[in-house]
This record gives C-alpha cells, structure tokens and sequence, in this order.
C-alpha cells in the first residue's frame, strides 16, 4: 500500500501533529475484563496471531490509536515481535500512527462519489474545520479530514465517517450543520 | 427493493424483501418470517444432499467471479481433516453497496446461510470476514451471531442437531485487497493482506492451511431461499434462452442517476430498461453516456453498448463487459472521462499490495500518466506508453488487482479516445506551434 501522500497530492493517512510525539505514559489495555476479552477472542483460532487485528482494535478503541508502546503489548500478548505487529499494522489504513482529532472524518472520494461532487465536500470539510490541509489536525485538536478510497455506499454520495459513524449524502451546504453538532 | 426507496414493479424480491424493515433484523421478527427454517432442513440432510440442491439451483458466486457455487461445495469432501467456511463482507468494490444492505437489514439470512454452508462443506467452524469502515453491518451481524447463539442455533448442539456449528465475526481494517480470497485469508490470520500464488485453491490449502470455501454474503444469503423453496423455484428466475444465469442479483446503482441504490431484479434483465424504468434513468435534462455495470474492474460501456446489454453472466459478456459486482456506476455527459479515469486509477494505485512488480510499478505510472493528461501536460506518446504498461499489467501477477487497473484505461481509450486527445492537443497547440497561444487565447 503507498501509505504516503498520493500521486495527485492528497493525504489518505492522518499525519502527526506539528511532528509531535506523545508523550504522555502508555496504559496497559489487556488487563481485567479487556484481557479476557482478548482471551475470548484468541480462542476463536486456531492461532494466537490471528487476534492480531482485533487486539489492534481494542488498542486504538481505548487509546484513540497505536502508539509504538501498544504495539509492544500487542506483541506481547499474542507472543509475536513489535516488528512483526508494526509490519502488519501499517498495511491497514485505520489504525492510526499518530494521534488525531477527536472527530475523525473520513471522506469517500472514488469515482462513483467523484461525479457526485466529493471534491466539493472535501473542500467545504476543510475550509468549516480549519484544518487546512488533507491529514492534518485543526489546532484545537477537535478535526482530521482525510480522503478515503470507496466507502461501500456509493449511492449515497457523498457518505464521510466521523470516527465510527456513516454520514450519507453530505453536500458542501449540509457541512456547516454536520459540524455543529459535533461536540 | 430499491432501497432506500419503495420497491419498482419489475423487481423480484428474495434477498431485499425485508430492507428497511427494522423488525427483520430480529431473531423473533426473523423466524417470524420463516427463518432459519432451511437450517433446520439442511441440518436433517447430508451435506452431500445439500450440495446437490445448490449445484441444481444454478446459483453462481454474486462476489464477481461468478464461479458455480455448488460445485465449489462439491470440492470439500469428508476427508476427516479440519474444514473452514469464510463468508466474504469486505464489500470494496468502488460502485458496490449491496452486501452491506444485507449484513444491515438481513443480519440473520447471513448468518443462517453461513450455517448452511459451513455444515455443506463438513466445516464446524465459520468465519464473516467484514470490512472495517461497516461499522453497522458488524454490530448488526455480530448482534444476530450473538442471538443465535443464545438461542441454540449456533453452538455444540445446533438447533438439536448434534452437530457443532460455530460462527464468528471478524473485522478488517482497511484494505480493498482483502475483498481478494486469499488476501482475505492472510488478514484473518494476522498477517499483511498480500493475496497468496493458486494453486493451492483454497480447497486444498485454505484458511489456516486447511480446507476452506469462501464465498461472498449475497451468495451466501441466497442459500436458505433455495433450500426452502427449490432449485427448481430459484431456476425460474432468469431469461429462458440463457440457463447458465439464474436467479435473482442485487444491483447498485450509483453515479449520476435519478434514483440510486439497491435493486433486485432476475438475472437477464433488459440493462436498458433498468436504467430508465427502474433506477429512473439520468438527471433531468442531462444524458447518460457512459456505465461500468459490474464495478469499477471491468470494461466501460458507451451508452449505446448499455442500451444492447442484458444484466447476466452471458449478457455482459456480449456486450463486452462482465457482471463482476453488479456495482453499475453511470456517468451522464457533464463528466470528464478522462478524469474520472484517472481518478479509478488512482484507487488501484492506492490499493495495490505491492507485491507484484508489474502492479506496484503499472498501478503507480499509469496513475502518474494519466493526471498529467487530466492536467493538460500529456502528449500522444503518452497513449502508446498507457497501452504499453497495461499490457504488461494484464494476465500477469498473483491476483487481479492490476487487471483491474489496467481496465478502465484499454477500455477508456478504446471508447473515449477523442476526450483523451481532445485534452493532448490543447496541450500540443500550447508548446510547439508557434503563435498558437496567441491564437486559441483570441
């Protein structure tokens, strides 16, 4: 997967935040009830690598996304090398390197959403969330818009995911509400 | 039906009865409507037995590839060893909605038809594989697995038929590639998504390295229908000169049309009746002048081809194209082919696992190559060199991502070739004929 900047420019990953790292100390996910969760999960395959993905998930579940000490407890807790869980992890375009705005949108922009005026919305999305730029976070931390390849609801163009939810047929008008109502 | 809209006389309703009928979604409103009663019938039969009336209904993978679905069963054979059934929702393919309506509204014809399946194939164990941006169809599938299982369906005991049947929902996490079989393998097991070298089919060497079957959702969710009703009542659907194509297929219509969204229709369907009858033709006072009928990998139609073209297997074929899908993107006449081209081709540059040379390199230029055209900085030879790279990207690596890219583009140029050089020689007249800046500026 070409992860970085696209051909034509566009960022389709969030990127970090002024080159920041965080700094803040890493929380262990797999304790208690989330580390027999994860041991229900295990017990579905016949591998222990095979919760690789859905441990991933319950790390950026909690965490907002994956920093390089998640990866370790991933590692950890499925008896493979971080090398291995980062190697992996960077092929899938939803789990996040870096921290990002605490409404993640995502806006379908491929071809059935393109003749439908995504472009538009992208740039309504940016100019309303001050974030300026593709994968870039607004600077009071609340935004990230990125582009996304086909969301699979093509005929409700143009859908955006704010974090985990569908948002159908956004128009570049219906932005400023879809905006306000976010927290 | 036409969801979201009401449904259009002409449909035939089996997989779509019940969108947008939130009752349905339930494991009381669905055994309200007769479900899990197949289940209950392939339960009590061999799975040879059961095999047998799915290879008699003529049912064909609804995925893309149209493969038999029966006779895919019919290469799992009681051979003692582990056994695996995958159901594939990792539903990526640009113009495609339909698999999600059903793991939304239907969760639990999924999951009974995954059931059905997984006890054809001698598997104990099914997985349902879903893209990781459907946020709502996994909780709504994985809600039915859960009510299943509490109700004794799924289990050690399923439905008191001493049989074990266990079915688990996995999430994806973001990659187009994953939609391919063995990709989607790879990434169940926890690895990068790259898709694995066939042979070994997933048959022999699947999922964990043991006997697998994979199938997509909306093949799956045909099954209990069939079972119930007969191969015979499934075979009714379809054009009586064609028996190869039978049945009904969810199509999602997208693009610059009046009424997107999902409808069913009998495979054999008149195309051109669909888009105007059916999906309400093109925008008013606008013209449809080109459609991709089966998803973004296969070959473009002008109109007139759509006009000709009847919606099977066989149908697209002859009108050069295929079924794939069913996703049908329209473009009316506002659209620049050119870059919307470009912007297909970018989605395969993005999506390429990187494996195979000709993909990650084909995928990366042919993208590079066409913006430059999109922007007015391409030449003639730029034409000759997109041919050249598809060729080499055709019939030639693991999978057929870089097919797919190489698609749009032979049959764009064969189609919309004078958009292509339209965009060249204004180009052209800028940089090499002297005083024809002045010239085209007056």
């Amino acid at each position: 997967m070409s992860h970085g900047p696209s051909a034509s420019g566009g960022a389709m990953i969030a990127m970090p935040l002024n080159g920041a790292h965080d700094t803040t100390p890493y929380t262990p996910v797999f304790t208690g009830a989330r580390r027999s969760e994860l041991d229900t999960i295990i017990a579905r395959y016949p591998s222990k690598q095979a919760a690789l993905l859905p441990a991933l998930w319950m790390v950026q579940d909690t965490h907002g996304w994956v920093s390089n000490a998640g990866i370790e407890e991933v590692a950890a807790a499925l008896a493979i090398t971080p090398a291995y869980v980062k190697g992996v992890m960077t092929f899938y375009t939803m789990y996040h390197q870096h921290p990002v705005g605490r409404h993640f949108i995502q806006v379908c922009t491929t071809t059935p959403c393109n003749v439908c005026g995504a472009d538009d919305v992208v740039r309504a999305l940016l100019e309303h969330t001050q974030c300026g730029e593709l994968g870039l976070t607004s600077a009071d931390g609340k935004f990230t818009v990125i582009e996304v390849e086909c969301l699979g609801a093509c005929g409700f163009a143009t859908p955006i995911m704010i974090n985990n939810a569908f948002v159908e047929s956004v128009t570049p008008e219906s932005v400023p509400r879809i905006l306000s109502e976010l927290l | 039906m036409g969801y979201p809209h009401a449904p259009h006389a002409r449909e035939s309703l089996v997989l779509s009865r019940y969108f947008g009928d939130a009752d349905a979604r339930t494991l009381a409103g669905w055994r309200a409507r007769g479900g899990y009663e197949a289940l209950g019938t392939a339960l009590s039969l061999d799975p040879l037995e059961v095999q047998a009336i799915v290879k008699e209904s003529g049912l064909r993978g609804r995925g893309g590839a149209g493969f038999p679905t029966g006779l895919k069963w019919s290469f799992m054979k009681p051979d003692g060893k582990t056994h695996y059934m995958l159901c594939n929702g990792d539903e990526s393919e640009p113009g495609t909605f339909k698999d999600r309506e059903i793991m939304r509204w239907t969760p639990h014809g999924l999951v009974e038809g995954v059931a059905v399946a997984a006890h054809a194939i001698y598997a104990e164990t099914a997985y349902i594989y879903i893209r990781g941006e459907f946020t709502e169809p996994l909780a709504r599938v994985s809600r039915a697995v859960e009510e299943a299982y509490d109700a004794g369906i799924l289990g050690a005991n399923a439905m008191g038929s001493g049989k074990r049947l266990d079915v688990h929902v996995h999430r994806g996490a973001g990659a187009y590639i994953c939609g391919e079989e063995t990709a989607l393998m790879n990434s169940l097991e926890g690895r990068r998504g790259n898709p694995r070298i066939k042979p070994p089919f997933p048959a022999v060497s699947g999922l964990f390295g043991r006997p697998t079957t994979i199938n997509n959702v909306e093949t799956l969710t045909a099954v209990p229908h069939i079972i119930k009703q007969g191969a015979e009542w499934y075979r009714q659907f379809g054009r009586a000169d064609n028996p190869k194509s039978v049945g009904t297929k969810l199509f999602s219509v997208c693009g610059n049309i009046s009424r997107p969204g999902n409808y069913e229709v009998a495979l054999g369907f008149p195309f051109k009746e669909f888009l105007y009858d059916v999906c309400g033709g093109p925008l008013p006072g606008r013209e449809i002048k080109a459609v991709i009928p089966g998803g973004s990998s296969v070959p473009i139609l002008t109109r007139d081809e759509a006009d000709g073209a009847l919606m099977d297997y066989e149908g697209f074929v002859a009108a050069g194209t295929m079924l794939g899908s069913g996703g049908v993107i329209v473009f009316d006449d506002q659209q620049d082919m050119v870059r919307q081209i470009a912007r297909l081709v970018r989605f395969y540059a993005h999506e390429t696992c990187g494996q195979c040379t000709q993909c990650r390199e084909g995928t990366a230029w042919t993208s590079r190559i066409m913006e430059r055209i999109r922007d007015g900085e391409g030449t003639m030879e730029d034409l000759d060199t997109l041919v050249s790279i598809a060729d080499g990207m055709t019939g030639k690596t693991i999978c057929v991502l870089s097919d797919s890219c190489a698609t749009p583009v032979m049959s764009g140029l064969r189609k919309f070739r004078h958009e292509f050089e339209a965009k060249i020689a204004a180009n052209r007249s800028m940089v090499t004929v002297p005083g024809a800046f002045r010239a085209s500026a007056a």
